[in-house]
């Protein structure tokens, strides 16, 4: 087996201090493949947001270490760790937080802009990825003016348009309909399986959960239950 | 992220409040605008003020009295006592100020102190009156050009210092008085002057008019018409005759030329080596200094108000964007998620600060500039018509330019604050669900 492409160790991490510490991981291990596509699921304030900040190299861990690609991510700091992040994740939230004011492709280039990648590239790379989001005709649109779907959609596209290698969803689809929401799955599933971005996706949702290859189980800061699905895809 | 791209979002970020961003603009106007007007208003008086200069003379020469007897025992004007009489006081024209007139041997004197190049002792000539063509005949006083010194022009040249020809300019005052059609049309006409001489006799002389001369503020010759070399030396004569060559030769003032490169303390060592010998020295800067530094003085005072101006507007600034941070929370949390470093987050809301600056600078010297202009003009036709040559409110572009960058740089100083808490702002905070 290839070198997992997150790998944790009995990773803590507390919030506050004395009275009012509060232990929100409590020694999580486990390991991601590349490719694989991941449900954290668990009750409300189990620590499931927590522990994808940590992941997502945004956030460090009181102790334990996260290793990306093998390499341990304590060692990454400022431009690096910025780069890393930039080129490495995409981010997909129940919020969306787009720019209302903003034209959707204006939204979606925002990490390229980031990485420091010219104008003409970036319109170029935004607008393929509008257009894989059958969203093209909406480039010029304020974002504040789109449905709950096609804000989704749009932030689908901001998270793939740098090419990640990985793509977080915390909740993606908490805020949509069922039937928008099943549209969103079929999208990401669909970039998991066509393109091997590995998909670690946060959710209430178990049957959003039941279509990942695994299912990570959270209570109170630990992992509880970690199963493969029956049926692999 | 390039920096192209960062000022670029910066611009169009500073566009998105509209009416926050234009309330902020509109602070920063005032105070750009006042600032503008203000040291417009130094620029312009100070301008016209160095024009002038070159009308009182060379910056290299002095003029040189000799206080009489009660000035000197009494310093300053302004004494109760009836002043004794003196045959030889002359009056200066200022009351209370009077100086005794001096003689060829004073001259030689002067000639002699430590540091003087050269001389010119200023003779007093009083004509009874200029006349044209059998017109009105009009008092006059005469004053004369020494060299270095320009006076402003309205139509035709200065009298040739050196050409043999009676050359004469007058004022424009007197240009229709005494039967010209214009400025132009006055040049190369010859008019007649009269002059009494000791013996109650009166002469006339005709000269050529071949200049009118702008009414100056710190002209020397002031109303007076002003006569070359040739026309001095005649009217002189004719005013001399039937008095002895001792009596004749009396001077108000001497101007006295010392080397151009002379220091400040150079130059007071010359007048301290010049009172030695009971004379006193005056220089233009000395005749024009006051003037200067009390319009220096307002101007500071004008320009102290344009900076409280601008500094309220700056915690309009800090204000803004404090309010923009706050708001936009989420936004750069997802752009640090992102991996846009917290310098660059600074950089970015810097900018937003510093482009509000340069927006309202650039708006209010703009605005201020037409406005100045039109003030100018205005107050050129009404208020200062007695003032020619005077442009209120000037500019000069390196004061407009450092004005938009002194704004510009307040404002991005004041962006700072907001920036660095922008730039200190944790992502996973900033993307907390409410
Ligand atoms: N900055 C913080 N300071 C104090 N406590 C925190 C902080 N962040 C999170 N917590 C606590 O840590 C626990 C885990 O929070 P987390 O956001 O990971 O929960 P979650 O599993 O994502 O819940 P939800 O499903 O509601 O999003 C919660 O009890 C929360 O109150
Ligand atoms: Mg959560």
């Amino acid at each position: 087996m290839s070198t997992p492409i997150i790998s944790v160790r009995d990773v803590h991490k507390s919030y506050g201090r004395g009275q009012n510490r509060f232990d929100a991981l409590r020694g999580v291990s486990f390991d991601i493949s590349e490719g694989e596509s991941i449900a954290i699921v668990g009750k409300s304030g189990s620590g499931k947001s927590t522990l994808m900040h940590i992941l997502a190299l945004l956030d460090v861990p009181g102790s334990g270490t996260v290793a990306l690609e093998g390499n341990d991510t304590a060692q990454l700091r400022g431009s690096r760790l910025n780069r890393t992040r930039n080129k490495t994740f995409g981010f997909v939230f129940q919020q969306f937080f787009l720019t209302g004011s903003n034209t959707v492709l204006e939204n979606v280039v925002l990490p390229m802009k980031i990485a420091g990648i010219g104008g003409a590239e970036r319109r170029r790379r935004g607008m393929a990825a509008l257009e894989q989001l059958e969203l093209a005709d909406k480039a010029k649109n304020k974002a504040a003016n789109l449905s709950g779907g096609q804000k989704q959609r749009t932030v689908i596209a901001r998270a793939l348009v740098n090419n990640p290698r990985i793509i977080f969803a915390d909740e993606p689809t908490g805020n949509l309909d069922t039937a928008t929401g099943a549209v969103v799955e079929d999208i990401l599933f669909g970039l998991n399986r066509e393109h091997g971005i590995t998909l670690i996706v946060v959710t209430h949702d178990e049957d959003l959960a039941a279509r990942c290859d695994r299912r990570i189980l959270i209570r109170d800061g630990r992992i509880v239950e970690d199963s493969r699905a029956e049926v692999a895809a | 992220m390039r920096t192209t791209a960062l000022i670029g979002s910066a611009v169009s970020n500073t566009f998105r409040s509209k009416t926050r961003t234009i309330l902020t603009i509109l602070a920063i106007f005032v105070g750009a605008f006042t600032l503008t007007l203000t040291s417009g208003l130094g620029t312009g008086i100070n301008a016209y003020l160095a024009d002038t200069v070159s009308g009182v003379g060379a910056s290299d020469a002095m003029t040189v009295t000799k206080p009489s007897e009660d000035a000197a025992t009494l310093p300053g004007a302004g004494s109760d006592e009836p002043a004794e009489y003196d045959a030889n006081a002359v009056d200066t024209g200022i009351p209370g100020q009077s100086v005794t007139a001096m003689t060829s041997d004073d001259i030689d004197t002067v000639e002699g102190v430590d540091g003087v190049l050269r001389v010119d002792a200023q003779r007093t000539i009083t004509p009874d009156y200029v006349q044209f063509d059998d017109g009105t005949p009009y008092t006059a006083t005469v004053g004369s050009l020494v060299p270095g010194q320009t006076t402003v022009l309205a139509a035709g040249a200065e009298p040739d210092a050196d050409a043999s020809e009676l050359q004469v300019a007058i004022p424009v005052a007197y240009v229709e008085p005494l039967g010209f059609s214009s400025d132009d049309d006055a040049v190369g006409q010859t008019v007649t002057l009269a002059i009494t001489d000791a013996e109650r006799t009166q002469h006339t002389v005709e000269a050529t008019v071949v200049g009118v001369t702008e009414e100056a503020l710190a002209s020397p010759t002031g109303q007076s018409i002003l006569t070359n070399e040739a026309l001095g030396d005649a009217l002189f004569d004719l005013q001399s005759t039937g008095l002895t060559a001792e009596q004749a030769d009396r001077y108000t003032s001497a101007t006295v030329w010392f080397d151009p490169a002379a220091t400040d303390d150079e130059i007071q060592v010359l007048k301290d080596n010049l009172a030695d010998e009971g004379f006193t020295g005056t220089t233009i800067a000395d005749q024009l200094g006051i003037v200067t530094t009390v319009i220096d003085g307002i101007v500071l005072v004008l320009n102290a108000f344009a900076i409280i101006a601008l500094l309220a507007a700056s915690f309009g600034i800090v204000n803004t964007l404090y309010m923009s941070v706050q708001e936009r929370t989420r936004e750069i949390g997802l752009m640090k998620a992102m991996g846009m470093g917290s310098g660059r987050v600074f950089t970015l809301f810097s900018l937003e600060a510093a482009f509000l600056g340069l927006l309202g600078s650039a708006i209010g010297v703009g605005i201020a500039m037409v406005a100045g202009s039109g003030i100018s003009a205005a107050a050129a036709d009404t208020l200062l018509a007695d003032l020619p040559g005077l442009t209120l409110i000037a500019f000069d572009p390196v004061s407009v330019a450092a004005i938009i960058l002194l704004v510009t740089g307040i404002a991005f100083l004041a962006g700072t604050f907001p920036a660095v808490r922008a730039a200190r702002a944790d992502p996973v905070e900033s993307l907390r669900y409410e």
